[in-house]
C-alpha cells in the first residue's frame, strides 16, 4: 500500500434484500437475502480494481450499493471522505458527476428513441443545465471521437450500430462529466471477443489518459488480469481475497481463487489437457441461509471443525495479499 | 481499426448522417399495410367533411326549409334540386348540414377522450409503476376502486343531476378513460424500469420526473397510441350510446347517435336516409378507426406479430 489516501474505501458495506416468501402473511418478518454481507475495501486514484465470483455472488449487488442504486443495510462508502450512504439526495446528486457507471447489455443500456447525440449529452445537460447548445455538441463530438465513433453519427439512433459500438457510446457517455471512477459492470461480456480486446485497451487507454479509476466486474478471469492493478474475489457476498493481479495469478491463496484460477482455459490444447482443474463439490449455497463461519466451508476441500465457528478474517500476507481463510 | 477508419473517412465526416429513428421504420411498416392505409384516408376524408362539409350546401343546421316541411316524406328526400343532398330532417332541416354538426361533435368526443386517457392514464400509470412501492399500491388501488363503480349509471346521474349538457359529457367520458390506461401504462412501465438505459439515468442522476418524461413516456408511447386509436371509436359508441338514450348532447347541437336516433324513430314513415346518412358515416369511421389502429399495432409492435 502506497501513502496516498484512497480514493474510494468501502467499510463492512452490507446490501440485504427482503424476500417474503410467497403467500406470506404482511406482518411476518421477511427472510434476509445476504447479496453483499460485510466487505471491505479500498480504490487508490489511477487504480482498477478487479472484482470477480460467480453468478450470484454479489458482483453487480456491491457496484450498485456504492452508487446507491440500491440502498445499503449498514457500512460506510467513502469518497473523499465523505460517506455516500449518509449523503441527502441532492448531495449524493452532486458527487453522481465524480462516478459514472458502464453497463453489461451495450443496447439495453441506451434509450432506443434517442439520438446518440442526445444520450452522450444527458449527463452533461443534467448536471451543467447551463452549458450552451453549441458547447454540448462540441463536447458530444469529441467524446465520440475519443472513443472512436465518428462525430457525423450524432444523429443516428442506438439500434444503427453495432454491439460494440454501443459499448463504446455508453463509455463516452460515462467520460462527458470526466469522472474520477468509472464502474464497469461486466462490460465485455456481451461481445465477441475481438470487440472486447478493442473495449479493454480503449478502457485502459482513457484512464492512462485521465488518471481515471476503474472498478472492473467480469467474470472472466483473463480479462481481468489483463486490465486490473488489484483483484477482488467474492464469494456468497464476501470477500475471500484481495491481492495484487499478478500475485493473484501467480500463487492464489485462497481455496476458492485456487479453484478459479485452476479452471481458466489456457490457450494451448496440450497444456490445458494437462492442466489439472480443481473441481469443487456440490452447488452454491443460498443466501438466504448462508453456512455459519466461512462461507466456502460447505464446498472447501480444506475445511476444519474450526471453520464453521467463526468467520475468517481479511488477513495480510505478504505481497499486498490479503486472504479470508482459517487455514491458510 | 486502421483500415476502419480508412474506409470512413472516405466519406465526407464533415456531413452530419441522418439517423433512422423507430419512428420513421415503423412509419415505413405502416404504409405497406393496405387496410391501414385505406382506413388513414378514410378518416382524413371524415375529418375534412366534419371541418369543410358545411361550406358545399346553401342551408345551414338550424335553418327549416319552410317550401318542403309540410311534406318531407315524399319531398323531403335526397336531391340536387333542391340542394338537400342528404334530404331533410323531420323538423325540414338540412340533414347534409346536420350530418357535419354530428360529425364534429361525435369526433370532438372521441378524440377528447382518447386525449385525457392518453395524457392522464399515460402519466398515472407511469409514475405509478416507476415509483412502485406503496405509492404504486395505493394509486392502482384507486383506479380499482373507479373501475368498480357502474359508470354508465353515474353518468346518467350526471346527466340528470347537472342537467345535460355537452361539457358534463366530457366530464363523465374523462372520468372513465383513462383507467384502463393508467394500467396498461403501468405494466408497460414496470417492464421498462429495469432495463439498463433507465439504470444509467438514475446513476447520471437525472431527476425521477426527467427520468418518467424522457425515459418512460416516450418508450410506452407505441402501445400506448395503438390504445389509444382503438378507444376512440369506443368512446364514440360511448357518446352515441347515451345520445341514443336520449341524455347525450341536446338540440340544437347533435351528434351520431343523435341523428341515428331520430332516423330509427322515423323509419316505418319509409323516410330511410334520415337513418341512413348518419350511420354510414359511423360505420364507415368506425371500421375505419379499428383498422388504422390494428395497422398502427403492427407497426409499432413488430415482435407481435
Amino acid at each position: 500500500m502506497n501513502a496516498q489516501s484512497p480514493l474510494l474505501s468501502v467499510r463492512d458495506l452490507k446490501v440485504w434484500f427482503d424476500i417474503r416468501a410467497k403467500g406470506a402473511m404482511p406482518w411476518t418478518a421477511p427472510d434476509k437475502l445476504k447479496a453483499v454481507d460485510g466487505v471491505d475495501f479500498d480504490l487508490m486514484p489511477g487504480e482498477t480494481l478487479g472484482i470477480v465470483g460467480e453468478s450470484g455472488c454479489g458482483k453487480s449487488t456491491l457496484a450498485r450499493a456504492i452508487m446507491r442504486m440500491v440502498p445499503a443495510e449498514a457500512g460506510t462508502v467513502l469518497w473523499l471522505g465523505d460517506d455516500l450512504l449518509s449523503l441527502n439526495k441532492h448531495g449524493m446528486r452532486e458527487h453522481r458527476k465524480e462516478m459514472q457507471m458502464i453497463f453489461q447489455d451495450p443496447l439495453a443500456s441506451l434509450n432506443p428513441r434517442m439520438t446518440i447525440g442526445q444520450i452522450v449529452a444527458e449527463p452533461l445537460k443534467t448536471h451543467y443545465p447551463d452549458v450552451s447548445k453549441s458547447e454540448v455538441k462540441a463536447r458530444v463530438r469529441e467524446v465520440l471521437d475519443r472513443v472512436g465513433i465518428l462525430p457525423n453519427m450524432i444523429n443516428r439512433y442506438p439500434h444503427e450500430f453495432s454491439g460494440g459500438q454501443c459499448q463504446r457510446i455508453g463509455i463516452a457517455r460515462a467520460l462527458i462529466l470526466k469522472p474520477q471512477l468509472i464502474i464497469c459492470d461486466e462490460p465485455v461480456s456481451a461481445l465477441d471477443v475481438s470487440i472486447q480486446a478493442q473495449v479493454i485497451n480503449l478502457l485502459m487507454d482513457i484512464q492512462q489518459e485521465m488518471g481515471l479509476s476503474l472498478i472492473f466486474i467480469a467474470h472472466d478471469l483473463s480479462v481481468v488480469k489483463h486490465i486490473s492493478t488489484r483483484v477482488m474475489v467474492l464469494y456468497l457476498g464476501n470477500v475471500v481475497e484481495i491481492s495484487e493481479a499478478e500475485q493473484l495469478y501467480r500463487a492464489p491463496g485462497h481455496p476458492y481463487t485456487q479453484a478459479l484460477i485452476s479452471a481458466v482455459p489456457i490457450p494451448d490444447p496440450k497444456a490445458h489437457a494437462e492442466n489439472e482443474v480443481m473441481l469443487l463439490d456440490a452447488d452454491l449455497p443460498s443466501p438466504l441461509n448462508p453456512p455459519s463461519g466461512c462461507v466456502f466451508r460447505t464446498r472447501c476441500p480444506l475445511a476444519k471443525p474450526v471453520c464453521a465457528e467463526t468467520k475468517p478474517p481479511l488477513t495480510d500476507r505478504g505481497n499486498g495479499q490479503q486472504v479470508a481463510c482459517h487455514v491458510i | 481499426m486502421a483500415h476502419v477508419t480508412n474506409v470512413e473517412s472516405a466519406i465526407d465526416s464533415t456531413e452530419v448522417i441522418k439517423g433512422r429513428s423507430l419512428w420513421q421504420d415503423a412509419r415505413a411498416r405502416f404504409f405497406r399495410n393496405k387496410a391501414a392505409v385505406v382506413s388513414l384516408i378514410i378518416l382524413i376524408l371524415v375529418s375534412l367533411f366534419a371541418l369543410f362539409g358545411g361550406m358545399l350546401t346553401p342551408w345551414s343546421n338550424e335553418e327549416i326549409d319552410w317550401n318542403l316541411m309540410g311534406d318531407v316524406r315524399t319531398l323531403g328526400g335526397p336531391s340536387f334540386e333542391t340542394k338537400h343532398y342528404f334530404g331533410l330532417d323531420p323538423l325540414g332541416r338540412d340533414l347534409f348540414a346536420r350530418v357535419v354538426q354530428g360529425t364534429q361533435i361525435s369526433l370532438m368526443i372521441g378524440i377528447v377522450g382518447a386525449l385525457i386517457s392518453v395524457i392522464v392514464g399515460t402519466l398515472y400509470g407511469a409514475t405509478a409503476g416507476f415509483i412502485g412501492g406503496r405509492l404504486d399500491n395505493i394509486m392502482m388501488r384507486i383506479v380499482d376502486i373507479l373501475m368498480a363503480i357502474p359508470y354508465m349509471f353515474v353518468l346518467i346521474l350526471l346527466l340528470v343531476v347537472f342537467g345535460r349538457s355537452i361539457f358534463m359529457l366530457f366530464v363523465g367520458i374523462g372520468l372513465i378513460s383513462w383507467l384502463d390506461m393508467a394500467r396498461i401504462a403501468r405494466g408497460q412501465t414496470l417492464s421498462i424500469k429495469n432495463k439498463e438505459f433507465v439504470e444509467a439515468a438514475i446513476a447520471t442522476g437525472v431527476s425521477t420526473p426527467k427520468i418518467i418524461i424522457r425515459h418512460i413516456v416516450p418508450n410506452l408511447l407505441g402501445v400506448v397510441i395503438v390504445y389509444a386509436t382503438l378507444l376512440v371509436p369506443s368512446m364514440i359508441m360511448f357518446e352515441s350510446f347515451i345520445s341514443f338514450l336520449g341524455l347525450g348532447v341536446q338540440e340544437p347541437l347533435t351528434s351520431w347517435g343523435a341523428l341515428i336516433n331520430e332516423g330509427a324513430g322515423q323509419m316505418r314513415y319509409g323516410t330511410l336516409w334520415m337513418l341512413g346518412f348518419p350511420l354510414f358515416f359511423f360505420l364507415i369511421s368506425l371500421f375505419a378507426f379499428f383498422f388504422f389502429g390494428d395497422g398502427l399495432r403492427d407497426a409499432l409492435d413488430p415482435k407481435d406479430r
